[in-house]
């Protein structure tokens, strides 16, 4: 068995970018997820590797384009106000077929908010963020061990379909520390023949570039975009299943929300509800299919969510609404408790969701 | 015997700038640079949103588009992802350099970045149709200030080199303009340099050029060149406004 180290989730997904193969990493300060920009700026001096504190939020995020113009692992990370400032990178990076690895620590909002956990930059980062007809990639983990996980096979998969993956976490998952082990498997890169790193005068020079000004040129881009979203739908859909089987009583959770689901799901099961979980671990793509199955025998569905319910909507496309799909919620950095959610779940059971 | 011929680095197609405008002229002079340095096969240049954004059309090397005003943090990526190989070229206008992109440009100039920056200053909006410029003349006409720039309602027009020379960090700082053969040949020479001092390592150089936009300001291509020597020379004297190297040997 791998050696494990106590670590927080923010030093996890330093580690595990390194780890990955990045050695440049581009930041600013915010809280709740400054610790990853000083755990960078403290090891990749060591290792040949580029720490550049930006001028600002979206300086970073370019300075994250240009590398990535040259076919190298790069990321940045931020918190929630910091992430509205990269969405116009965001949106360039999508336009540009560019590759990276963005961590959003979330925080509460909107404006400046606070500085506590939560989740409610779900619709900013499932949606886009930034203009125009594109996705990110977006992997939610729920302990520090999948901070660390998510954050290689966010590079893995950024590189598989030049997009931007964004790894969703929250100030909790952050700040905690557990045990974590860094024994995680790498795949090769892929070659990268796209990228500007000098002609050598022998070959065609490369052009990376979001501009299109002929309609149907834009428009065929844009197809071809979401033929490849697709394949990522049909391939790299990731989730847990939790007492789904037999469940009446179904919550849909990520992250931190998903922790304190799973503590409810069981006290539920003593008290003989018959209760599961879903927790989504890609936001996008959403994981419709455990829905689409659960929906066949659940009578109720419960979003537990950090934030005034914005998960709940996916929740209901992929239930089609076929059962009631109810809030169990806290915002602006409060976390609900596991009480929280039993009470939920007593309630959907006794308006006759546990026959 | 040829006497003259394109360069290199500037590919064969017609541009799509209007006729009269200084872009053609320094795109011939960065792309004589970069063939008389032999970089052409090294060099990465960005273009962001601007009249020459698609200058990838148009050079050789590879080519980056980038967001408005933020070619210097994406040159500052690409140049430090290989610093030893990579030559990194910004060309950039006033509205993107010295107003959407002001705190790219002077943090890229603080940190001395390697990179070799071409600033068109023709105080106007070119490419979305002639509004009022960071750089634009008090009393200047534009669509977005169609009584002339008022000074106590919109400011004074910005001044790069002299601004920036008041920092540690830039290692050359020169303007210069197109609007005659002498001051061409200077150009040139200031460019080159730009690069030079890129491959010697010295690191940010930035070379301001005075140009023309005969379209939106109106006038004939010759006029417009005047009016550089009449009206934006006194205002943005051309000249070394920081040489780093030179005034340690000095010393």
């Amino acid at each position: 068995m791998a050696d494990k180290v106590l670590m927080k989730g923010n030093e996890a997904i330093a580690e595990a970018a390194i780890i990955a193969g990045c050695r440049h990493y581009f930041g600013y300060p915010i809280t709740p997820q400054t610790e990853v920009a000083a755990y960078m700026a403290k090891k990749m001096p060591k290792i040949g590797g580029v720490f550049l504190q930006a001028e600002s939020e979206i300086a970073a995020i370019n300075m994250v384009y240009g590398v990535s113009s040259t076919g190298k692992r790069v990321m940045t990370s931020s918190s929630s106000p910091g992430i509205s400032l990269k969405g116009e990178g965001l949106s360039y990076l999508a336009g540009s077929d560019l590759p990276a690895l963005v961590v959003n620590v979330q925080r509460g909002g909107p404006g400046l908010g606070g500085i506590q956990p939560s989740q409610s930059d779900y619709f900013q980062s499932t949606r886009g963020g930034g203009h125009g007809d594109y996705r990110m990639i977006v992997l939610a983990p729920a302990s520090v061990q999948e901070m660390a996980e998510l954050t290689v096979k966010g590079f893995e998969l950024a590189d598989k379909y030049r997009m931007t993956a964004m790894v969703l976490a929250d100030g909790t998952m952050g700040q905690m520390m557990e045990p974590v082990s860094l024994d995680i498997e790498v795949a090769p890169q892929p070659e990268k023949p796209w990228a500007t790193t000098g002609t050598k005068l022998e070959r065609e020079h490369n052009i990376v570039n979001s501009l299109s000004l002929v309609p149907d040129e834009l428009e065929m881009l844009n197809f071809k975009r979401y033929e490849r979203y697709k394949v990522i739908e049909e391939n790299e859909t990731m989730y847990e299943e939790y007492m789904v089987d037999d469940a009446d009583i179904v919550i849909a959770a990520f992250g931190i929300a998903a922790r304190v689901s799973k503590n409810a799901v069981n006290e539920a099961r003593v008290m003989g509800i018959k209760a599961g979980l879903i927790r989504p671990i890609t936001l996008w793509p959403f994981p419709v299919a455990p829905f689409e199955k659960a929906v066949e025998h659940a009578k109720q569905f419960i979003s537990v969510e950090l934030s005034m319910g914005q998960m709940i909507e996916d929740v209901k496309l992929a239930t089609k609404c076929r059962v009631p799909v109810t809030l169990c919620n806290r915002a602006g950095g409060m976390i609900p408790s596991p009480d929280q959610v039993l009470t939920a779940i007593k309630e959907a059971a006794n308006e006759g969701g546990n026959k | 015997m040829v006497v003259f011929d394109k360069p290199h680095a500037l590919i064969d197609v017609p541009l799509h700038y209007c006729p009269g405008c200084t872009h053609g002229i320094v795109h011939r002079l960065v792309a004589e640079v970069i063939d008389e340095l032999g970089i052409e096969g090294r060099t990465i240049g960005i273009a962001p949103v601007g009249c020459s954004v698609m200058a990838y059309n148009y050079f050789n090397c590879d080519m980056i588009e980038a967001a408005h005003g933020r070619a210097p943090a994406v040159a500052t990526g690409v140049k430090r992802s290989d610093p030893e190989n990579h030559v990194v070229f910004t060309y950039q206008g006033d509205g993107d350099l010295a107003s959407i992109g002001m705190a790219e440009t002077v943090h890229a100039a603080a940190r001395n970045e390697n990179i070799t920056i071409i600033f068109i200053n023709n105080a106007i909006y070119g490419m979305t149709g002639g509004q009022m410029a960071p750089t634009s003349l008090p009393g200047q006409v534009t669509q977005t200030s169609p009584y002339g720039r008022d000074p106590k309602l919109c400011g004074y027009p910005i001044k790069v080199c002299e601004m920036l020379s008041e920092l540690e960090g830039p290692e050359y700082l020169e303007r210069v303009t197109v609007n005659s053969v002498p001051h061409i040949r200077a150009a040139k020479k200031a460019i080159k340099k730009a690069f030079q001092n890129q491959l010697d390592g010295k690191g940010f150089s930035l070379i301001e050029v005075i140009s023309s936009c005969p379209t939106n300001w109106g006038m004939t291509p010759q006029a417009a060149l005047q009016w550089i020597e009449d009206k934006m020379l006194p205002y943005y004297p051309l000249g070394v406004y920081k040489d780093r190297s030179a005034q340690k040997e000095a010393e």
